[in-house]
């Protein structure tokens, strides 16, 4: 049941989140042109992802805690 | 799987994938192969192998991405000291995953396997990632699933070869354990410098969750040591949440550096918080007196880390007596503990190379962490030590982890 819900809860979210991509009237703050800081490769929030990964498997191997490490998101549309 | 608790297995194995996976959901991720050595050494355990991610793509709209790792691992820790004795074993693991891009959204879809002499697993996972309000942010929904089997190592008393424990698991050589994970993801440029990524994940297991090699101990005044062994009891559900929030700023002489606070919680009773800071730093001088050129080749990293738990609600380092509670578990990584990790990196970019013109740009990358953990309630136990049981001191771990890898865009 708790499940359902959070499924529900993200699929609203994914839905709107796309609705409001595809129409939105907001006008994006940071200029496509203003965002070279972002292509340079030491903002990737992953330079080198077998690195990374490696090092996420050595924490959590020795750790309660998991997930959430930020594999996924960090785009930013700004190649 | 005697080193590692099961009930983080799956959720390992996706990180390698994940990892790799595109984020920028307009835009595929780069043609790149990443060749890497990895060693951990500390606690009495030596873990090494290598690791190989190749990514590919086909067409405008498709990128492929497979993976190989391997662990080899020789065991005489803190853990096997008590109950079990050294071992060494191979675990390898196999991935592959498809990025489909259309407009301005990237679906993903993977598979991984694992497996090594008493644990085998399968996963799956989709991951969905869009951006929108002017590329400013981006959104991903990952669902993953995976189905593990485990099994119990024995040496054959007839042959001497290590088997599986034919009747590990009420009469049967296998358990089950089943693992659901939903994540959320949300990365947003703010000022021309800063930019944040949030990520939210849960996380549910149900099955055979703990390790069928460690034992818990309980006071027994009649043993010569004072204390006996039994074997653990899990819960055979588990449900987590953890969220992150990161914030990564460009500095004005070009560097960039981040902090991290991660909050985790189970019903396990376990609550662990994660701080990073991680700091970029391109050289941008030259060095004379070295042969290679360095300006603009050179890029150093450093992080410092800080984590802490408090113990899982059924977790003790000695029980009162035996059966004291339904469930019960002494394994270190549900203990209450501290734990620091200071790393520095190093990547220098080869000029083009002239052999190679496919090659659009190469590197070579070093990397050494330190680890410690200092424990608050898990005790260095060896067998005849003579010290009375719950006076021994506590244990404290410290280990160096290694990476060298190189790495061509193409």
């Amino acid at each position: 049941m708790r499940v359902t819900r959070i499924l529900a809860a993200m699929a609203a979210t994914g839905t709107l989140a796309a609705g409001l991509g595809g129409c939105s009237p907001i006008e994006p703050w940071v200029k496509p042109y203003e965002r070279e800081h972002f292509a340079d490769p030491i903002m990737s929030l992953s330079r080198d992802p077998v690195s990374t990964s490696y090092l996420e498997h050595v924490f959590e191997s020795r750790e309660g805690s998991r997930g959430a490490t930020g594999g996924v998101g960090g785009g930013c549309g700004c190649n | 799987m005697r080193l590692q608790l099961m009930r983080t297995r799956w959720h390992l194995l996706l990180a390698f994938v994940i990892g790799g996976t595109p984020v920028v959901a307009g835009v595929l991720p780069d043609d790149r192969a990443d060749v890497l050595y990895h060693r951990y050494q500390g606690g009495g355990i030596t873990i090494q192998g290598p690791s190989v991610l190749v990514r590919k793509k086909v067409g405008d709209n498709f990128s492929l991405s497979a993976g190989y790792y391997e662990d080899m691992i020789s065991s005489a820790s803190i853990d096997v000291k008590l109950t079990a004795s050294p071992y060494k074993e191979n675990r390898k693991q196999e991935n592959f995953s498809v990025d489909y891009l259309h407009g301005k959204t990237t679906y993903s879809a993977g598979y991984i396997h694992s497996r090594e002499p008493d644990y085998a697993s399968n996963t799956t996972f989709y991951s969905l990632s869009q951006d929108m309000f002017g590329d400013l942010t981006t959104v991903s929904l990952t669902y993953k699933r995976g189905w593990d089997r485990v099994y119990k190592d024995e040496k054959d008393a007839a042959t001497g070869q290590i088997i599986n424990d034919p009747h590990f698991f009420g009469g049967s050589s296998s358990a089950t354990a089943d693992h659901r994970g939903w994540a959320l993801g949300i990365s947003q440029i703010l000022t021309r410098s800063l930019l944040a990524s949030f990520n939210y994940e849960l996380l549910e297991d149900e099955g055979y969750l703990q390790s069928p090699y460690r034992q818990i101990r309980f006071l027994d005044p009649t043993d010569g040591k004072g204390y006996r062994t039994a074997d653990q009891t899990y819960p055979h559900t588990r449900t987590s949440n953890s969220a992150s929030l990161l914030l990564k700023y460009f500095l004005p002489y070009r560097a960039a550096v981040s902090g991290q606070y991660r909050y985790f919680q189970d019903t396990w009773g376990i609550v662990g918080h994660t701080f990073e800071v991680d700091y970029t730093h391109p050289i941008k001088r030259a060095v004379p007196f070295l042969f290679w050129p360095v300006e603009g080749h050179v890029v150093l990293d450093g992080s410092l880390r800080y984590y802490r738990q408090n113990a899982a609600d059924f977790y003790s380092d000695l029980f009162p007596r035996q059966s004291y509670q339904n469930f019960e578990a002494r394994d270190r990584e549900l203990a209450a503990f501290n734990s620091y990790a200071i790393g520095f990196g190093a990547t220098y970019e080869f000029p083009q190379l002239s052999w190679a013109p496919w090659i659009n740009k190469s590197t070579v990358n070093v990397r050494l962490d330190h680890l410690i953990i200092d424990y608050s309630d898990f005790r260095a136990v060896y067998t005849g030590s003579g010290i009375a049981p719950g006076t021994e001191p506590l244990y404290k771990l410290n280990a160096n982890v290694f990476q060298v890898f190189v790495s061509a865009w193409y």
